[in-house]
Formats: structure tokens, sequence, C-alpha cells
């Protein structure tokens, strides 16, 4: 065992663990520990854009985008947080680009920007130009020049070193346990502050659009630490991910005027009951269900469950006109081939790559693909952990991008806000984690502070039964995905709780091959699949229990929101069989709760 | 489905006094990814297998590997793409090897690290963005796309000959920022490439430019900067 002693140690090099160590590590002495190389993080893989009401082409204000994201939310975002979030966005927008991140230009050289689902001028209804993008690799280029500017700024890295455990005494937090994957040492990093922001956990759901890496371990290691876990029920299914694979095809196709056709070769958007205001530019929720719903009905592409995304200059232009859509100068929107090529390249690489087609030619099949947690590890708008109904804070404890909840994104999360949501708040945890730092000394570490995590590992590398991960995994995947997803009942989260726990006593009865230290990456896939299996539970609980629809919580038996007794977050705790619920208030400030209509 | 034999590189320092390899033989889709397979290897057939991977669509960089003799993302390499039933996975070149398919990547960081691949503007910032003009943005655009796979460093029959060289994924991060516009430090940049370990050690054999699974024209970035350097402007 090797121990390490750090001010603010920070797990998680994806944007939001790279903001906050920038600034930490300015008055701080800091370290970042990630599992994967930084770049490899997943917030390379946004494409889309970053949400900011610079009003670079046309007239647009924070206080609009404050508004669209409570209205996005279903009014389960924190008012306050989401004023604070969308105040900031412009500032923080320049700051990036001030460390040299190459946003795309508009004709007089500024941060160009694009539409986006749910982001819309609030004085006509009409989906406004907020979306700051690099191309479709905004997130590429976000993470890339947060990583240069660590470099620049000699922050230290661990990298390959995977966090296994949170180290909480009745004081507070004194550190965190990680393995150094090449060696299958343990090393304790003694802290004062530490920051959590390992990302998501896509991977409970059988299409997805996250990665491999998105296996939750923040979450789960906090839930075991007796930290609740806030608004697990809200997980968001994105329309478009590439039929079967869930690969991502970004909202900024629809934002160029991509539109989604059913098999009876309608644009099922405009309907009655979906949105036919802003259409395919509707927020998420609303558009993966509406998709659900046309496949249900039998209107998939050839009956399959799948329609097409179409970006072909015809389609864009055929439908630009029946719309009206201008260009910000009052021109009439016209899209040719060339534009569309050096828009996105990416998700035309990837099409052929993955499907053989050419997008600008043919049209892409599409489905709804698991996404994005809305919830997560419960924070203030500094990113400080808090742990109860009355916003307890934990001190020196952080969490800060996906698997932190503010909660800005509150019941769904609108498109361009994640990569918001990591830069503001990871610069203000960041700040905050080493504000506390200098004022408070290390808390003494307890007799043996890797025995928990050594004991995880312990119990899997003895196990000695008869169960494949893979199996558990598959499983887990597929039910989730057909009763935890678009649309639940209690029937289907009753059926999908009792095999996650079926699963969860299967798990104790795995076998694994490799028993060895250097890489063993099976040792780790079977505790990230744990983490997952907890995170399943937990959010299957919570789903079952809110007994409404609500953003990306979707009810067929309960199908409308019910303020009255559902207008509060969930905490929820995981115990040793069992997961105890709580609520707390949701935050308001200006904003009443009105139906929402797109 | 189709029938593949997948023959894999192993290497395990705490088993293994030397590499040697392990054939399997299964049935695949055409539109399988090889990343796929290798999953499917370590999921039923042996969990030792050991690789990096992690976003499973070409973005992140993780699963560049040696692929029927070509470096590759084994997550962008379909069955069918490879026109063959045999199908050998191997390891980069030029890097130490740890486990089977996993390399030391350390030497890698440590040459891009040393081209100074971060933006330098001392100048104050303004209030609001640095403007920059559409044709300026598009002078560095290639380069911008780089995910540091290592593909290319570990192609390159220089690389191999020399491990001081800097390698062409060092010198793709160099221009990213020596033909920004909004940048000052392309001059030292130029002076850290214009050392024996430099550029000049490119012979433009075009094995990066091949290998890249961004399609950056490397071989043409690496001349942009011999061409800075030898005439001192960036034009
Ligand atoms: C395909 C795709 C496209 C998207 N497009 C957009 C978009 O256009 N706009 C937008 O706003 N949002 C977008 N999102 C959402 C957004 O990109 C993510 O929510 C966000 O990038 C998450 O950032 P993060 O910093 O929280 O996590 P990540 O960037 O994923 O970083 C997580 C980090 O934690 C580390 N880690 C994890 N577990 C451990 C552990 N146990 N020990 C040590 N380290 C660990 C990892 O190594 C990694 O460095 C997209 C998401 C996806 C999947
Ligand atoms: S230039 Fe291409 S091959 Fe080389 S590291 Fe970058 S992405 Fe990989
Ligand atoms: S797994 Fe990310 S590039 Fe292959």
């Amino acid at each position: 065992m090797k121990q390490h002693q750090f001010e603010v140690v920070v797990v998680g090099a994806g944007g939001a663990g790279l903001m906050a160590a920038l600034y930490a590590s300015k008055t701080a002495s800091t370290a970042v520990i990630s599992k994967l190389y930084p770049t490899r993080s997943h917030t390379g893989a946004a494409q889309g854009g970053i949400g900011a009401a610079l009003g670079n082409l046309e007239e647009d204000h924070p206080e609009w985008h404050t508004y669209d994201t409570v209205k996005g939310s279903d009014y389960l975002g924190d008012q306050d947080a989401i004023e604070f979030m969308c105040e900031e966005a412009p500032s923080i927008v320049y700051e990036l680009e001030h460390m040299g991140l190459p946003f795309s230009r508009t004709e007089d050289g500024k941060i160009n920007q694009r539409p986006f689902g749910g982001h819309t001028n609030n004085d006509t209804g009409r989906p406004v130009t907020r979306a700051c993008y690099a191309a479709d690799r905004t997130g590429h280029m976000i993470l890339q020049t947060l990583y240069q500017q660590s470099i620049k700024n000699k922050v230290t890295f661990y990298d390959e070193f995977q966090a296994l455990d949170v180290i909480v005494t009745d004081d507070g937090v004194a550190g965190v346990v990680a393995l150094e994957i090449a060696t299958g040492e343990i090393h304790v990093f003694h802290a004062k502050s530490v920051i959590f922001a390992t990302g998501g956990w896509g991977r409970v759901w059988e299409i997805t659009s996250n990665a491999y890496a998105y296996t939750g371990d923040g979450v789960a290691i906090t839930l075991r630490r007796g930290i609740p876990a806030q608004d697990m029920e809200f997980f968001q299914f994105h329309p478009t991910g590439i039929y079967k694979m869930g690969i991502l095809i970004t909202e900024g196709v629809r934002g160029e005027g991509g539109v989604l056709i059913n098999g009876k070769g309608e644009r099922f958007m405009e309907k009655e009951g979906y949105a036919p205001n802003v259409k395919e530019l509707a927020s998420r929720d609303v558009v993966s269900r509406a998709m659900y719903l046309e496949m249900k009905a039998g209107l998939g592409i050839e009956g399959k469950r799948y329609l097409y995304l179409d970006v072909t200059p015809e389609m864009v232009n055929k439908y630009a006109t029946l719309d009206g859509r201008t260009r910000p100068d009052g021109t009439p929107y016209r899209v040719t081939s060339e534009e569309i090529l050096s828009k996105l390249p990416d998700i035309i690489d990837f099409c052929e790559t993955y499907l053989g087609i050419n997008p600008v030619t043919q049209p892409m099949p599409v489905q709804p693909t698991a996404h994005y947690g809305m919830g997560g590890i419960p924070t203030d708008k500094f990113g400080q952990v808090v742990v109860d109904k009355k916003n307890k804070i934990l001190p020196g404890l952080y969490a800060v991008g996906e698997n932190g909840c503010v909660s800005v994104h509150g019941a769904n999360r609108l498109g361009t806000n994640s990569l918001l949501d990591l830069v503001v708040f990871g610069k203000h945890s960041g700040l905050k984690a080493a504000e506390y730092a200098r004022n408070s000394g290390y808390i003494p570490l307890p007799e043996n502070p890797a025995a928990f995590a050594e004991e995880q590992l312990e119990a899997l590398r003895n196990s000695d039964g008869d169960e494949h991960i893979s199996d558990i995994g598959n499983e887990m995947k597929e039910v989730m995905f057909d009763h935890v997803g678009v649309f639940r009942t209690e029937e289907g989260m009753s059926k999908a709780l009792g095999k996650i726990r079926e699963l969860k006593v299967r798990f104790k009865n795995i076998k694994l091959d490799d028993k060895g230290s250097v890489f063993n990456m099976d040792i780790l896939n079977a505790w990230e699949l744990s983490n997952l299996l907890d995170i399943a539970e937990v959010t299957t609980v919570s789903a079952l229990k809110r007994k409404e629809s609500r953003g990306a919580h979707a009810r067929d038996d309960y199908p409308e929101r019910n303020d009255k007794k559902w207008m509060k977050h969930t905490l929820a705790w995981l115990k040793e069989d069992d997961v105890k619920l709580d609520y707390k208030d949701v935050v308001f400030t200006k904003f009443k709760p009105k139906k929402r209509v797109y | 489905m189709k029938k593949i034999t997948l023959k894999l590189f192993r290497y395990n320092p705490e088993t293994d006094k030397k590499p040697h390899y392990d054939t399997f033989k299964m049935e695949v889709e055409p539109t399988d990814r090889v990343l796929d397979l290798m999953e499917k290897v370590k999921g039923y057939e042996d969990g030792t297998l050991s690789f990096r991977r992690s976003c499973a669509h070409g973005v992140c960089g993780s699963c560049s590997m040696r692929i029927n003799g070509e470096n590759m993302l084994a997550c962008k390499t379909l069955v069918q793409d490879l026109g063959t039933n045999k199908i050998t996975v191997e390891p980069m070149l030029g890097l130490t090897v740890l486990k089977d398919m996993i390399v030391d990547m350390k030497p890698f960081f440590i040459h891009y690290e040393s081209v100074m691949p971060f933006f330098v503007n001392d100048e104050p910032d303004p209030a609001q963005e640095r403007l920059q003009s559409i044709e300026d943005r598009e002078r560095f655009d290639d380069t911008t796309k780089c995910i540091m796979c290592g593909a290319c460093t570990t192609s390159c029959p220089s690389f191999w000959a020399n491990e001081e060289y800097v390698g062409p994924a060092a010198i793709v991060n160099a221009h990213r920022f020596i033909f920004d516009s909004r940048d000052k430090a392309a001059a030292e940049r130029l002076q850290i490439l214009n050392d024996q370990f430099g550029v000049y050690r490119c012979r433009t054999i075009f094995n990066c430019t091949v290998a890249c699974p961004r399609d950056i024209q490397i071989t043409k970035a690496i001349g942009e900067v011999k061409k800075a350097i030898a005439t001192g402007n960036l034009d």
C-alpha cells in the first residue's frame, strides 16, 4: 500500500474534473486520479454544443436560457442554481475561448451558435441559436483544451488509477482509496477535500450512447458510504441513437434542419399531442416518447423498432420552407450538401463507418438511446455534497459533472446544458474545495483506511461460483431497457426490481478468470458491474415510488404530472437489502409550474 | 453470420516468459466491430484477455491496435472491412507491451507534452471572445481532430528506429497551435521541432496518414511545419 497527501483530490478527469482541478490547483496542492487517460474521458464524445446566451447571431438573454432550462426540467430543477448557471454561461464560454478552444466561427469572427432542442426565444417561442459549437466535436475540444491547460499549469495526474472508496469519518472526508491498474497496488490519498467527477452510468441499459467506462463509480462509492443519491429515476433517453448500436447522432442534426420520419413517410413530430410548434426541437423526453408511441403503433420503418432521421438537403429545405424558417438575417433557410458536410463531419463519418450510408443522400435509422443521468450525488450550487432533506453539508466532499445533482436538470436535461454544468460547477467546486482546504486541517486517517476497498476486491477475487459477469450484465441491461426505459408501468418496474435483486444474489456467485495483479480488467469490470447493479436497484425503487409522469420519468399508469404530491426531489439510501427513500423540496424563485407544451 | 478465426497476441508478465498467440473460432456478424469480438472472447472464453477501450465509437483513442498488420481502432473496424475470415490482433509496435494489447503509453505522452501542446497568449483577455475569421479557423481545423490514439507514431519506421523521435502525433498537436492565429508561441514550438529528434526524422513514408482513424492529413501537416521552420513564416 502506498500513501499520498494532497489538499484536494479530484476523482475523474473529464470536463468537470479538469475544470475543478484547474481552479483548485491555483491555491491548493491538487491531484487528479482517473481510471482512463484524461483524454479518453467521455466528455470527448459530446458533439453538439455548449449552451450560453451570447446572442452572437440573434437576440438572446440568460433569463431566457434560465426559463427554458426550468421548463425543460419539468419544474423539478432548483431555480436558484439554474439561474446561477445560465448567468455564468456567457463568461465561462468566453473563458474557454480564451484558453484556446477552437470554436467554429460566424462571418464576423465570433463564436458560432446553432439551435438545440428546448432552447427558445421566449417572446416568439421559436428555436433560438444558443448552442456554441466546434463543428460536431464540441466535447472533444473542451476536453482537449482543459487537458492542455492542465499540462500548462502542471496539474498532477495519476492516470489509470481507479478509485474504489472514499474515506468518510465523523468529522468529514479524509481521502480516497484507489487501485493502480497497471500494478494492482492500493494507494491511499489522504486529502482535505475530495471532488467526485466520475461521469454517468448509462451502461445500466442495453441500447446506450455511453462509454464502457460509464459505470457510475462515484455514485456507487458514495451510496456504499451512506450518502444518498438524488432523483435517480430521471434518466434521459436521447431520441436519436443509431439503430441497435446506440451511438449518438447529435441533436445538432435536427438543429441544422434534420427531420424525423415514420414508416408512412410522415413528419410525425408535428402531430397534435407531440410538439406542433417546435417539432423536432422539442425537449428530448418529448421527442423520445413520440418516437416510442409511433413505433408502438406499428409506424416504425418497415414496422421495425426504428425511425428515420433525415438531413438530406432536399428534405431539410422542403420542411424549412413549410415551416417558414429563416436565417437570423431574415433570408429563407436553405442548406447545401457542402454545408452539412462541414458542420457535421463526425456524424457523417459514424454513419459511413457503422451503417455504410451517407447522411447527405440517405436517411439515418435511429431509436432512443440511454444517454444521461439527471440524478446523482446531491450537492448545493458550489458542488458541496449535501446528505439529507435539510441539505446538511458533508464537510470536504464535492461532486460535479454528470455524477452530481445540483439540481439544474431536474426531470429532463436540455441539450448543451451538461457541458455548461461541467465547467460552471467544476469551476466553483474547485474554488470551494481549495477554500475549505485552506481553512481546515487534515482529518486523521482511520486505522485501516483501505480495508473496505480491499474487502470488496478480495470478495471478487476469491468468489468461486459458476456465474459469468457477462450474463449478469446482459440480463440487467435488457430488463432495465424494457421496463425502466422511455415508458414505465408498475408491473414492468416491479418485474425489473425482482430481476435486479435476483442478479445481485447471483453476483455473489461469480467466477473470474483473472487472478493476477497487472491490468486485471476482469476484476475491475466485475466491480463496475456491482456498481451498475446497485444503481439499477436505486433507480428502479425511486421510479416505482414516484406515481406520476414528469420529464424523463413517463408512466403509462400515471400519465400526468402531479405537482401537489410530487413536486419534490427523491433521496435514496442504499441499505443492506433495501433502498430507503426520503424527499426534499424543490427551490423556486421566479417561475411557477405550468403545463409544458412545445 | 460469418465464420472467422480470431488470432490474438497474448502476453501476461505474471505468468508468461514470452508472448504467444491464442486462436478462437467464432461466428460473427459482418458488421461486428473487432472490439465486439474481443469483448466476446473476454466475456465468454477467457476473462484474462486485456485491452483498453471506452467509447466504442472511435472518439476516445483507447483501442488502437494492430489488426491484420495495420494500426486501427478496434471499435472503428468492422469485420466486413477486413475482407478476410482471418483476423489477427496485436499490440501497437514501438512501445513496451505491458499485457496483451496494452502498451506503455508514457513515452508517447512525454513526446506530446514536449511540444507545448497548449494555447499561449499572454495579452490581457478581451471582455468577450477573441475574434478569428472562418478562414483562420479553418487553417488548423484538421489537426484539432486528434484523439491521441498513437496509431500514427507507432506505425512510423523512424519512430521504431529511434524512440526519441517526437513522432507524428506530437507534431500534429504542435501544428494545431502553430497555425492558430490567436496563439503567440509558434516560434518556440518551431524551435523545439527544429531538433535532431524533431520534424526532420520524418521521411514522408505516409504510414501515419494511412493509419490515422481521424483521417488527419498528417504528412501534409508535418510538411507545413517543416516549411515554416525553413522559411520562418506561417503562410
Ligand atoms: C455521445 C454523447 C454526446 C453528448 N453531447 C453533449 C452535448 O453536445 N452537449 C452537452 O452539454 N452534453 C452532451 N453530452 C453529455 C456530456 O457530454 C456528459 O454528461 C459530460 O461530458 C460528462 O462529463 P463528466 O466530466 O461528468 O464525466 P466524463 O467526461 O465522463 O469523465 C469521467 C471521468 O471520471 C473518471 N472515472 C470514472 N470512474 C472512476 C473511478 N472509479 N476512479 C477514477 N476515475 C474514474 C474517468 O476516467 C473520466 O476521466 C453528451 C454525452 C454523450 C454520451
Ligand atoms: S494524429 Fe491521428 S493517428 Fe495520430 S494520434 Fe492523432 S488521431 Fe491518432
Ligand atoms: S474505444 Fe474509444 S476509440 Fe475505440
